[in-house]
């Protein structure tokens, strides 16, 4: 039983682990499956978490936060739009720029703006947003196994973490069952195709890149106000490149991409729980190990030693008429 | 040929050109100074004095520049393989080992000349070990190099941090960072060469591993245009099918080039670990090997472009401290503002204002006899 | 209603500083097969573009049923009654067949509804004009064929009178092209005007109404075809009378230099490009191998010149095994004595950013004479770039500039310098006349004598019926991955075009 209870006690910051992940990653399936990569997530992720923070500390509504987090998020997407595409840059360079650029300003900013060595002033009421109980979770937390299940892992989330869970369904049907997912997925694969059906390949491209910044901006808005109580210099710290392997890990598709966000986040979760603990069987496993497993992970299947991770064909490749 | 990139003067392409990217650059990082409530241009007065108003200031700034030459020659031998290595932060990391395995092993029993040799070859050997993974795994497995060097900058962080908190720390120290080394694991500065122009070098740890970038320069220079192998890695990079017809093996170049790129960011590690603080601590590379990118888009993967770059960004790591002394307001991450936009400005929107420059230069030629002009299509 | 599809009223455009349309006037009848025809680089495709939308012409007026009508993108030209199908088909390879009629064409923001309507208008579609294809297919799994057909119900699909079709059989086997031909027939009984672009005179007489032909940029004549004749077209064409004949002498075959053995290459899918191929090539002859594009030519040059690795067969050069199916190494090869002009200048046998010294050493740039150990020595490069320049006459003569400057005639003379000049044994020509002006192609054809007369073993590749039997000594057809037949230089070029097709006219004749 209390082993039980320790893995319900893992399994819950697993998912509150994997949120931003999740939005995160989501974002990135936007713009990568339009063709337009992404590795500047981390800094979108980031600035939209500091406007969150920064806009909720001052206005005290948590609501104009997360306007303000998804605001800056898209504005961000929007340089590497054009970049991207109207200017037909490199992707990669365009999304590391956009790393820099935010980590430098949040903390310039922050710093100018409130003085608290890059935090913005911590959140309370209702410029945060508080935990959601399901029905019944106080009645059913008496029940073995299915009281702790309900009441301690599904209950008591922030909104958003329901949010995130409800968008992977929502993307897949986005993708797969409107014109916009069907049109979405042809960019990436042959833009020309696009074209010559008399839809503008550009202006496709910059609504996937929108789709990327509002969902990076949930995913910035959920840590400086929901996981943490407003916005600390730095607080992404790679959670943005997470995500990234987490999508190429989940080769593309929104149901993986749910599996390979828990997954991270459960070794996440699994690497705080265990600092200084040994593991069963295994016994000591450096913290770092775990915090590398992810990544090690990741280059273990690029590498096709489990199964294959074929991108968009038209990913990465400005779109330029051929004559 | 309905070309937006026509043909415009070498020096237009190689000089104007970087040059308005990096004014613009500057002039959005000035707006954040202005959203911080102080005047750019003061910032701009305090970066230059700051960067080169004292023999020690200058010593700082050129000290900062050692590091980036290596990282920013490191992407851009990548870059002319086709390459785009954003690992040199983590190589550069791992390098490390190398500098102070040897320096740790040989530093009280030789002179620092007799350390420096193995230190070098520590620090390229550990270097391009890092690099030689995904190198490899490009080249055989087909994993992009971009996602797998990010995913082994973050396995180096994770790794280093293993080895400076159990393997190589020194025992009761609760600092993760080896023990200080002796005399022969310290390089000697540069005070002469700065004398010899009148500086005094006070502080700074401005010392010879400069000379060593200054010869890895010209080194790359020499691989790059004068060589076989420059020319097999050019032709990789410009059309990788041309080089199949060549009979230049992919696999080959793409290993060989990363791991001479990760030599070149694991001997950055030389700098900081053996010219500055005389041991090896967490996080030293600070960030340097991202640099490289910037400063090798900037100098358009080219060593004498390079250098110049290099010593800007030397600048405003040095001149960025002194505004940060001056102007609270501005901290050093300023540096990292503006590194972002002169990646940006420098490098996914180099051709942002080339169609125009190109009109104009064409309005000039529009008046040069229109025979010359016939000769094109 | 007037009897007129299509008027276009002096369109002119420029691409920089290529006039690449002069004020074409040009009207196609509604009901007809209109051909269009021209050389590469005549205009065409340009003009097919700018009626789709895909570029603005810099002035001119374009009329649909009478109409003026402005064309400013792709959906215009849909919305005016235009479809296309373009040479490189647009087409995503991992979505159905369905999928791809669909799209660009969805009639709701929710798919459902919209592919339940596709899928009977689809339906209707097939039957109405009899083609057949599973509308649940991947598009990666059909053949080529079928994937044009899905682009041509894309254009149906979209309810389009006028298709324009750009050089629809380059990628068709001749049953395929037939088969095409019956569609279009069909079409244009049910009232549907057809615009057809090609460069085949053939094609053009087989089916069209009327003809029109550019040159330069310039729409020089329009014909009904009842009334004109190959001679004249391919005349009006060239703007001259084309004189295909190069003087050259009897073939000395000497001794056998290339050998191939059942020589099998597989592509990337494992689909099998190259079947079974043997033949054997001799110094001082030229053996050209004729065929549609496609029937596994490109793949049996590339794995002869050790670019591509063949699943099975041997090769042996000069009587020493190549390790066709393992190790060959190109530049081991060169070494030996087989030299490579490829097909695809532009991205196999040239870097088009390097100086043009630079290119003229690629792929042999190991060899001693240009440095010392591993240095190269530039002077020496480009002093023996500036010989070569000298004698190809390759203009500008300028070894350090850089080679995209240079024309395509130019391009294709420093890579024939570059693999002709160093003595090579066997030389192995792809399209050797590809995108190349007139002036330069019979400078091409006399050095590609030259060197057979100089006891070279020539392999001659090329889509160009008439290049094929004006150079070869003997002429090997490959159809569908297979040499189906061998003939003499002077073979009727009926019976090439037969085995061509797949279809052994001696053997039948015999029967």
């Amino acid at each position: 039983m209390d082993f039980f209870l320790s893995l319900v006690a893992i399994l819950e910051s697993t998912i509150r682990l994997s949120v931003p992940l999740l939005f995160a990653a989501l974002a990135g399936l936007f713009t990568e499956r339009a063709g337009v990569f992404d590795i500047g997530l981390e800094g979108k992720m980031l600035g939209a978490a500091f406007a969150a923070g920064a806009v909720a500390a001052v206005t005290g509504s948590v609501w104009l936060g997360l306007a303000a987090g998804i605001l800056v998020s898209v504005a961000l997407s929007l340089v590497h739009g054009y970049a991207a595409i109207t200017q037909r840059g490199s992707q990669i360079v365009s999304g590391v720029a956009i790393n820099f650029i935010v980590a430098g300003a949040t903390v310039i900013l922050g710093e100018a703006w409130f003085r608290q060595g890059g935090r913005t002033p911590a959140l309370s009421g209702s410029a945060r947003f508080q935990t959601i109980d399901l029905p019944f979770a106080d009645a059913l937390r008496g029940v073995p196994i299915i009281g702790p299940i309900y009441s301690e892992l599904l209950s008591g989330h922030f909104l958003l973490t329901y949010l995130a869970f409800a968008m992977v369904p929502l993307t897949w049907w986005v993708l797969y069952r409107t014109r916009f997912g069907l049109r979405l997925r042809a960019v990436g694969e042959n833009p020309g195709a696009v074209d010559t059906a008399g839809i503008s390949v550009v202006w496709m491209r910059y609504r996937a890149v929108i789709c990327c910044g509002i969902l990076t901006g949930f995913a910035g808005a959920y840590l400086s106000l929901a996981m943490t109580a407003g916005f600390v210099k730095g607080m992404t710290a790679g959670k943005g490149y997470i995500a990234l392997a987490a999508l190429i890990f989940a080769k593309w598709r929104p149901v993986n991409v749910m599996f390979a966000c828990l997954l991270f986040g459960f070794l996440d979760a699994l690497s705080i729980r265990l600092q200084g603990n040994p593991l069963p069987l295994i016994g000591q496993v450096p913290v770092q190990f775990m915090q590398a497993l992810p990544y090690l992970l990741t280059v273990i299947l690029l590498a096709g030693f489990i199964g294959k991770a074929i991108p968009p064909k038209a990913g990465g490749v400005p779109y330029v008429k051929e004559r | 040929m309905s070309n937006p990139y026509a043909k415009l003067p070498v020096w237009v392409d190689y000089g104007l050109i970087p040059l308005i990217n990096l004014l613009v650059a500057f002039l959005v990082a000035g707006l954040v100074v202005l959203l911080v409530g102080e005047n750019p241009l003061n910032a701009a007065y305090y970066m230059i004095t700051g960067a080169f108003g004292r023999g020690e200031y200058l010593g700082f700034t050129l000290y900062y520049a050692t590091t980036f030459i290596f990282t920013g020659l490191s992407v851009a031998v990548a870059f002319h393989a086709g390459l785009f290595n954003i690992g040199s932060e983590g190589q550069a990391y791992i390098g490390g080992i190398g500098v102070a395995l040897a320096c740790l092993w040989l530093d009280r029993v030789l002179p620092w000349y007799g350390v420096l040799p193995l230190a070098m070859i520590g620090a390229a050997f550990f270097g391009a070990l890092w690099a030689f993974l995904p190198g490899w795994l490009q080249a055989k497995r087909g994993s992009h190099i971009v996602i797998t060097t990010i995913m082994f900058n973050f396995i180096a962080a994770s790794l280093m941090v293993y080895l400076l908190t159990r393997v190589l720390k020194p025992m009761g120290s609760m600092a993760p960072q080896t023990r200080t080394f002796d005399a022969g694991g310290q390089l000697p500065k540069l005070d002469w060469l700065m004398g010899l122009f009148g500086l005094n070098i006070g502080n700074a740890p401005f010392n010879i591993s400069f000379l060593l970038a200054l010869a890895a320069a010209f080194g790359c220079w020499v691989l790059i245009w004068r060589t076989r192998f420059g020319f097999e890695m050019r032709t990789m990079g410009h059309s990788p099918s041309a080089a199949r017809y060549a009979g230049i093996s992919e696999s080959r170049i793409t290993i060989i080039v990363m791991m001479i790129s990760g030599a070149l960011a694991g001997l950055m590690a030389l700098n900081p670990i053996m010219g500055e603080q005389a041991r090896m601590q967490l996080d030293f590379v600070q960030g340097a090997g991202f640099v490289g990118i910037a400063v090798a888009l900037m100098g358009r993967s080219h060593p004498a472009g390079i250098i110049p770059a290099a010593i800007l960004f030397g600048m405003l790591y040095q001149g960025g401290a002194e505004i940060a002394f001056e102007m609270p307001a501005i901290s050093r991450d300023m540096i990292v503002i503006i590194q972002g936009l002169v990646i940006l400005f420098a490098g996914a929107l180099e051709n942002m204002f080339r169609p125009a420059i190109g009109r104009f230069f064409a309005g000039l030629t529009a008046r040069a006899p229109a025979a010359r002009q016939a000769k094109g299509a | 209603m007037s009897d007129i599809a299509i008027e276009l009223k002096g369109i002119d455009k420029r691409f920089g500083l290529v006039h690449a349309n002069k004020a074409i006037d040009l009207t196609v009848r509604k009901g007809t097969i209109h051909g269009i025809i021209g050389e590469n680089g005549a205009g065409k495709s340009t003009l097919m573009s700018i009626l789709y939308g895909f570029y603005q012409a810099d002035s001119g007026e374009i009329l649909i049923d009478g109409r003026p009508v402005t064309i400013k993108d792709p959906n215009a030209a849909i919305a005016a009654g235009i479809g296309m199908v373009h040479q490189h088909f647009m087409l995503v390879e991992n979505f159905t067949v369905l999928e791809n009629v669909m799209l660009g064409a969805e009639d709701s923001q929710i798919l459902n509804a919209s592919i339940a309507k596709a899928r009977v208008e689809l339906k209707r579609l097939e039957k109405e004009y009899a083609l057949e294809v599973n509308p649940d297919a991947l598009i990666e799994e059909l053949p080529v064929g079928l994937q044009q057909r899905v682009e041509i119900l894309k254009a149906l699909y979209r309810k389009a009178d006028i298709l324009i079709l750009d050089e629809p059989t380059g990628v068709l086997t001749p049953p395929e092209a037939d088969h095409l031909f019956r569609i279009l027939a069909q079409l244009k009984a049910q009232g549907k005007t057809i615009i057809l672009i090609t460069h085949k005179l053939r094609e053009i007489m087989a089916i069209t109404d009327e003809v029109s032909v550019m040159r330069r940029g310039e729409m020089v004549a329009t014909r009904p075809t009842q009334a004109t004749s190959v001679e004249e077209l391919a005349e009006l064409m060239v703007g001259r009378r084309v004189l295909l004949r190069v003087e050259k002498g009897a073939a000395l075959p000497g001794a056998v230099k290339l050998k191939v053995e059942n020589l099998t290459v597989r592509d990337g899918r494992g689909v099998t490009m190259v079947d079974n191929v043997s033949f054997e090539l001799k110094a001082g002859e030229i053996v050209g191998i004729a065929g549609v594009a496609g029937n596994g030519q490109s793949e049996l040059l590339e794995a002869i010149s050790g670019i591509r690795r063949a699943a099975a067969g041997t090769v042996l050069l000069n009587g020493s095994a190549i390790d066709v199916t393992g190790r060959a190494d190109p530049a081991e090869l060169r070494q030996r004595g087989l030299a490579h002009v490829p097909e695809d200048r532009h991205h196999v046998g040239l870097v088009l950013k390097f100086e043009e010294a630079e290119n003229s050493i690629l792929g042999y740039h190991r060899e001693p004479t240009y440095g010392k150990g591993p240095f190269l020595d530039l002077g020496a490069i480009r002093r023996e770039a500036e010989e070569s320049i000298r004698k190809y006459d390759i203009r500008p003569p300028d070894p350090r500039l850089k080679t995209a400057n240079f024309s395509g005639g130019n391009q294709q003379k420093i890579v024939l310098a570059r693999e002709m000049e160093r003595g090579p044994d066997v030389l192995i020509i792809g399209q050797p006349t590809r995108g190349v002006d007139v002036g330069a192609i019979e400078f091409i054809h006399k050095r590609i004598i030259e060197m057979r007369d100089q006891g070279v073993a020539v392999l001659l590749v090329s889509v160009e019926l008439d290049e094929i039997r004006a150079l070869s000594d003997r002429i090997l057809v490959m159809f569908a991955g297979r040499v189906v037949g061998e003939r003499k230089a002077d073979a009727p070029e009926g019976e090439l075009g037969l085995l061509m097709a797949g279809i052994d006219g001696k053997m039948e004749a015999a029967q």
